[in-house]
């Protein structure tokens, strides 16, 4: 075993799957799945190697950073744990050693041993191992004991030749493998909502491209760049997220011009509805996803859902829709975007607010209002026009040599 | 001219210079301006905050950028001191401490009615947890103790000392960590705040840093606008921030190796003045490996400092922050190790571009100098 600072050097990771289990004869597809999504997470470590059992999965480490490695586990979704392990040869002198180590570097304080042994020429039963190991660590006055519920687990397999020995179940993201159940477009606006509901569909194993409305010069760049921000700490959740841009102002100002100012906020979100569902066809994805939450502001009452809603054919996800605020905010600071989310940069929903927005529009209005102006050449020109960015998890260091 | 005073300042490393020259000439905009020039600085910036947050495994709200160590400091201990004077008036220190420490520390006391308790050392310059134990107090809000001294090189036990903070009082604790930075493990996760300072890493001039853990309340010193969350105004000096994450990613990237290295330097050098005629060791032996304090009990500290430099070496007599004055080491005088001892000694401090050549000429030398002026 490699030893360093005294710390244990793990060798590979056992990583078991998390809903997947349940489900029949689909699993081969969905393991499939999980380790191409691992691959692409890891893309870096090009040390590793895969090894799929058909309940497991292990990652052999070959010397990579095990620390790194464990972080980018932990936005993968389809895992509902993992362990570091390391593999020691099978002399009881040795696995005395590394258990020893990985009792002192640990600051639990009860523990448990469970030795298994497949190797039946070992010259020790599990028992005698379990007993052996734990009385070395129990020399250590902290440690006890608790067979029921031991803050730390050694669990040792004893193979022929080797022994593998595994600690620290750690949580995996849940959910299922993203991209097993296709694709759906996000609206991103750079508020909580929106990011919150991006990760809950992600996490069902829908992979996901994002939307974004600008309108420059209302908007600025920072906003953008804000929305950017975003994609990037939701694209560790799937590798990659293709960010569409959509210039907004020309079609937002006709709406002003034309439109009557209650309702202007409705009709701003039909036609993004529309703008939605065009980029969805174009890059076949199955549904739009936002971050609406009943009720939270005037365009997201069930009178005024209804009437956007009207404007599309293809399904509508809002993940978020049920939840309160609290409780989406609790999200948002789990996954990390909250602290980008409340930045406080104008978006294409918050210049413009009407006074008095109408909470319960008709669709005949709308259409009446509609009728006014050409508004489907302006959404044609905002899908031709929109631009397309590509967000990677790693943060684009600008002048590299500088740090 | 051999420069064996390291712990006061070091060369500026020649990959942050060019990084620095860069910034400064291409990327003049001011942080918080709207425009590309600035937005440019501003991403630099915070790059440079990020990647210097995940060097110290703190997070980026934690890190604030200052001018320097001593800036950090006074910002630390008096920022909270102000925040916090509600809660109590008392603070504790030890007699060993920077400058910028003590001379805050005094300033609370004399101009805004703070009581200061100065924590005395064992004879190897060490603060000892019974003396801070039986100086807390009800009202003590802050206690502020140096990891490595810079004169002695001795290493406080700052984690013991934090736990008992933590678990006995209110009070939060402060470090100075400039002489350890690159050099020995920080206790970022034991303290509250620490303070940290580029040009002893090879870093630039005029840049500091303060560790401040999240949602801890301190006021601002400079007023003025949002640059550092408020609470350190005025223009970010970018191109020097933006050199901190090379600074310190260079140091930590090295740390082992240079550490390695120096430590045999030391122990040559402290084994050389151990069997030495006429002089005194008077750093601990498990000290810093990267300062070695001595005295020669027949030459003052200044003629041996001017004798030294005639044969081009630099060492230090003291902290080099209080060298003006005459030369009188308070921190050895708190030792206990006597006033000759704190009248005539020299500061010896080590770097990985200290040569062992370099060691055995200034053995050499200080051999010399001994015989030729001992009185």
């Amino acid at each position: 075993m490699n030893t360093e600072l005294n710390k244990p050097v793990y060798d590979h990771i056992l990583v078991r799957y998390g809903e997947l289990t349940t489900k029949g004869k689909n699993r081969k597809d969905f393991i499939n799945r999980l380790v191409h999504n691992m691959r692409n997470a890891l893309w870096e470590f090009d040390r590793l190697e895969y090894e799929k059992t058909h309940d497991r999965l292990y990652i052999h480490l070959h010397e990579s950073d095990h620390e790194a490695v464990c972080e980018r586990i932990r936005h993968v979704f389809g895992i509902r744990s993992f362990s570091l392990a390391m593999k020691v040869p099978s002399t009881i002198e040795d696995i005395r050693a590394a258990c020893l180590q990985i009792a002192n570097a640990s600051d639990k304080e009860t523990f448990k041993v469970a030795a298994r042994r497949s190797d039946k020429q070992f010259s020790y039963i599990s028992d005698e191992i379990n007993r052996i190991v734990a009385g070395d660590i129990l020399k250590t006055d902290r440690w006890k004991v608790d067979v029921k519920n031991p803050q730390l687990k050694i669990t040792i397999e004893v193979h022929q030749g080797f022994a593998c020995i595994m600690t620290d179940v750690m949580l995996g993201a849940g959910g299922y493998p993203v991209g097993i159940g296709g694709k759906a477009m996000v609206m991103l606006s750079g508020g909580i909502d929106s990011p919150v509901a991006a990760y809950l569909t992600m996490k069902r194993g829908i992979a996901i491209e994002c939307i974004h409305y600008a309108s420059p010069p209302y908007t600025s760049q920072r906003a953008q760049e804000k929305v950017e921000e975003l994609a990037r700490l939701l694209a560790h959740y799937q590798g990659h997220i293709t960010l569409h841009i959509v210039p907004f102002t020309d079609l937002q100002l006709a709406i002003y011009e034309h439109g009557d100012e209650s309702y202007a906020i409705t009709l701003m979100r039909r036609m993004m509805y529309r703008i939605a569902a065009k980029l969805a066809q174009k890059q076949h994805a199955l549904a739009i996803v936002n971050g609406e939450s009943i009720g939270q502001v005037a365009s997201q009452t069930l009178e005024s859902m209804n009437v956007i809603n009207s404007v599309v054919t293809m399904p509508v996800i809002r993940p978020v829709a049920a939840l309160d605020k609290l409780e989406i905010i609790e999200i948002a600071k789990q996954i990390d975007t909250y602290e980008t989310s409340i930045q406080p940069f104008e978006d294409c929903c918050t210049i413009f607010t009407p006074k008095n927005p109408v909470t319960k529009p008709t669709a005949v209005k709308c259409e009446k209002l509609e009728s006014r102006f050409d508004w489907e050449k302006l959404v044609d020109a905002c899908v031709e026009n929109t631009k397309v960015v590509q967000i990677y998890p790693a943060k684009q260091l600008e002048e590299a040599d500088l740090f | 001219m051999i420069y064996l005073d390291y712990a006061a300042t070091t060369p500026l490393h020649e990959e942050v210079l060019e990084g620095y020259y860069k910034v400064l000439k291409q990327y003049y905009g001011n942080s918080d301006s709207l425009h590309e020039i600035g937005r440019k600085a501003d991403r630099l910036m915070k790059q440079s905050r990020m990647q210097v947050a995940s060097s110290l495994c703190v997070k980026e709200t934690e890190i604030f950028f200052t001018s320097c160590a001593s800036e950090s400091n006074n910002m630390a201990i008096k920022g909270y001191a102000f925040a916090n004077a509600h809660k109590g008036k008392h603070l504790i220190t030890t007699a060993v401490e920077h400058s910028s420490v003590l001379e805050t520390m005094k300033q609370l006391e004399e101009v805004f009615g703070f009581s200061i308790t100065y924590l005395p050392v064992s004879e190897d310059g060490v603060v000892r947890l019974s003396d801070l134990a039986a100086a807390v107090r009800e009202d003590t809000i802050l206690v502020s103790c140096m990891y490595i001294n810079n004169e002695t090189g001795a290493i406080n036990p700052i984690k013991e000392l934090a736990a008992y903070v933590h678990t006995h009082t209110k009070a939060v604790f402060h470090c100075d960590c400039v002489q350890a930075l690159g050099k020995y493990e920080l206790p970022l996760q034991d303290v509250d705040m620490a303070t940290m300072s580029a040009h002893k890493i090879y870093g630039l001039k005029g840049c500091g840093l303060l560790y401040k853990r999240e949602h801890l309340p301190i006021i601002a010193l400079i007023s003025a606008g949002q640059q550092e969350q408020h609470l350190r105004g005025g223009t970010s000096n970018a191109p020097a921030y933006t050199m901190w994450a090379k600074t310190i990613r260079l140091a930590l990237d090295h740390q082992r190796e240079h550490f390695a290295y120096v430590k045999t330097l030391h122990e040559m050098l402290y084994e050389a003045f151990s069997n030495m005629e006429g002089f005194v060791i008077n750093s601990p032996q498990n000290g810093s490996v990267y300062i070695l304090n001595v005295s020669c009990e027949q030459i003052g500290s200044e003629i041996m400092l001017n004798a030294l430099n005639a044969r081009g070496f630099a060492v230090s007599a003291q902290s080099t922050c209080a060298s003006k004055g005459k030369p009188h080491s308070y921190v050895l005088a708190a030792m206990g190790l006597g006033e000759l001892r704190a009248t005539h000694a020299i500061r010896i401090s080590l770097s990985h571009l200290t040569t062992i050549a370099e060691i055995e000429q200034f053995l050499q030398v200080i051999k010399e100098i001994y015989h030729e002026y001992r009185t």
